[in-house]
């Protein structure tokens, strides 16, 4: 086990490609790192050139305290798992657990006990014989996983692994993995482009955007205190509303947008924050039209034109309020509610 | 199918049949004609029934082979024609795995130019560079022996490009994986490209073996010495005599004819084999 160590670290593809600008990052020993951003950010070229399955740049690598900028993967003592989890077809699934034990030179015994270890530790001692074809998505992924707790390695990398999942199979193994890395207490770095998968495994959540981080911290840090305006319109669902205090100010304002940060022009408010009913503390008011109401079970999403503009808002309730689509709606939000941002810069006022 | 109609079940059998028999029946003429003696072969109609003449003329055929007619015995031509299929067999897919396995996954310097060099070969089929090829082998003293019957014919495009486009349909995360679990190119060509491979491997084995034993004037031309004649220009040689000895050439048809079957047979159940324990 081992803390991971990337200083500067920068990818740049041929042709000019700058797919990832210059990463530091501290990964401590055990931890559960996710790295989560939109599609095409360059989440999984960090993690295959902490891999090394891609060269670095720029920059240095350290596992534990060796710089491993130019060692081969399995010099790494890393472990991964592909998203389409490559296990190797031909191969029943002992050998497929058993091949990086057997190319490391281990011994028979050795080999058939941890393979065994691993297998019941996923429930996976059942099909050992098969072949990978005759698995169900579930199961393959658990082999993959199988492949990569057998090495026993410094650290786990897995690059979006349940993707290729169902729904309800997704969140089953979500919990799984996280109950296992509790259990091995691995340090562990995770891709992602799902902010639920992220917030609910990370110890640590690493934003990205565009090759760079936004925003390091705990899924709670991010989520009530988003460093920047992509940060909050990426995590949480509905995405978080951007309303421009111009705006605001015009529909009637009663001192509560006095003392925003200086340079906020945009306040943030998340769809749950937005209420129906008055709040007793100071609040402001906005008017609105339902568009479309959307139930989805234990609560519901209102779809709202603000008055005087063209701004679509989502609003979070719990239940299912008697309202109907057409009729107006008056909101209320509080103080403490709103994040204030700088729409030039994108990031952060204060607060 | 699950219809039961009993005249469109009689129309399929009829044509199928047919279809068979219109295969079957020259095979069936030669085997038919090598059991009989020459004169009964020229009596005017063709035999349809077996004669008494086969072990005859086998035996013959295999130990003795038609010396008048520059055709030594079968045994050694049969044995001849495999020795250089198996060698052509075995050169092309050995060269060309390994090649298409360099151009798929090495990055190196000029690897596309490479790549077409070896592809605008597949337009040139052997005829065309017979004559400069017959001059380096005669160059390096290789007429009349395995060596030359077989190199010249190993390099492969057709093999190497069917192999290219296999290993580009294998999903990167594999080479990806076997990295990650210590495995060194050698490694990962030994036991993950190879094993899943193996229908193309066995796919590729019957055509080249096929082309190789059917090689006719390759043979005929680097061949003076009669102990390096192969069976396809031994039958060649014997037809082309003033009275063939026919029972004889057909005798020597039938043998030569069976090892392209023998080896379909035995690749046939690795193709299945293949076709269903491979799927990715
Ligand atoms: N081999 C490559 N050559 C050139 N550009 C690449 C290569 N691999 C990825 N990229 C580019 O780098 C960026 C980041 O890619 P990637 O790390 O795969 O994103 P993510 O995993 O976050 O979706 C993308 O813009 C992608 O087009
Ligand atoms: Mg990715």
């Amino acid at each position: 086990m081992a803390s991971i160590t990337l200083e500067g670290l920068k990818k740049t593809y041929s042709g000019d490609v700058h797919a990832v600008k210059g990463i530091d990052l501290q990964i401590e020993d055990g931890e559960f790192v996710v790295l989560v951003g939109p599609s095409g950010c360059g989440k999984s070229t960090l993690l295959r050139m902490v891999a090394g399955l891609e060269t670095i740049t720029e920059g240095t690598l350290k596992i534990g305290d060796r710089v491993v900028n130019k060692l081969e993967p399995a010099e790494r003592d890393i472990a991964m798992v592909f998203q389409n989890y490559a296990l190797y077809p031909h191969m029943t699934v002992y050998n497929n657990l058993a091949y990086g034990l057997k190319n490391r030179g281990f011994k028979k015994e050795d080999i058939e006990k941890r393979v065994r270890i691993a297998a019941k530790m996923l429930e996976i001692e059942d099909f050992l014989e098969r072949k990978p074809r005759k698995l169900s998505g579930g199961q393959r992924q658990r082999v993959a996983m199988g492949r990569a707790l057998v090495r026993e390695p410094a650290a786990f990398l897995f690059d979006e692994p349940l993707s290729n999942l169902d729904a309800k199979l997704r969140v089953q193994m979500r919990v799984e993995i996280k109950q296992l890395q509790r259990r091995l207490k691995t340090t562990s770095l995770y891709v992602t482009h799902d902010q639920l998968e992220a917030m609910t495994l990370g110890d640590r959540l690493v934003v990205l955007n565009a090759g760079q981080i936004e925003q390091v911290g705990t899924p709670m840090e991010i989520y009530s205190h988003p460093a920047s305006m992509f940060v909050a319109g990426f995590i949480g669902s509905p995405a978080m509303n951007m309303l421009p205090v111009d705006y605001l100010k015009a529909q009637g304002t009663n001192g509560l947008l006095d003392n925003l940060p200086d340079g906020t022009d945009v306040v943030g408010i998340r769809p749950d924050d937005m209420h129906l009913a008055p709040p007793t503390a100071l609040h402001l008011t906005v008017d609105s039209t339902l568009a479309l109401f959307e139930a989805a079970g234990a609560e519901s999403h209102l779809y709202v034109t603000l008055a005087d503009s063209d701004q679509p808002t989502v609003i979070r309730v719990s239940g299912q309020p008697p309202v109907a689509e057409g009729e107006t709606l008056r909101f209320f939000v509080t103080r403490d509610a709103l994040h204030p941002f700088n729409s030039v810069t994108g990031k952060r006022t204060g607060d | 199918m699950v219809e039961n109609r009993p005249w469109a079940n009689l129309i399929a059998h009829i044509v199928l049949i047919s279809g068979v028999a219109l295969v079957a029946f020259p095979v069936y003429v030669a085997i038919v004609a090598s059991t009989h003696s020459l004169s009964g072969l020229l009596q005017g109609t063709l035999p349809l029934l077996p004669g008494g003449h086969g072990i005859e003329n086998y035996t013959r055929m295999w130990q003795a082979g038609v010396s008048n007619a520059g055709a030594p015995p079968a045994a050694l031509m049969l044995w001849n024609s495999f020795i250089m299929a198996m060698a052509i067999t075995v050169g092309k897919l050995s060269i060309s795995l390994l090649s298409a396995f360099a151009i798929v996954y090495f990055r190196f310097r000029f690897r596309m130019f490479f790549f077409w060099v070896i592809f605008v070969t597949l337009m040139l089929p052997v005829e065309v560079r017979i004559i400069p090829t017959f001059q380096v082998v005669a160059d390096l003293k290789m007429l009349n022996s395995f060596a030359g019957l077989s190199i010249p014919l190993i390099a492969s495009a057709t093999a190497t490009f069917l192999f290219r486009q296999f290993f580009m349909t294998i999903p990167e995360e594999m080479l990806e994986a076997a990295r990650v679990d210590g495995a060194g190119p050698l490694k990962f060509f030994k036991d993950i490209l190879m094993p899943l491979s193996v229908t193309n491997i066995a796919a590729l084995f019957v055509i080249m073996f096929i082309y190789g034993w059917n090689q006719y004037l390759w043979p005929l031309i680097i061949t003076t010495d009669p102990d390096y004649y192969t069976i396809v220009m031994g039958i060649q040689r014997m037809t082309s005599e003033e009275n063939p000895q026919w029972q004889l050439v057909m005798a020597a048809v039938v043998m030569a004819a069976l090892p392209p079957v023998l080896v379909i047979l035995f690749m046939q159940r690795l193709f299945v084999k293949g076709l269903t324990e491979t799927e990715k």
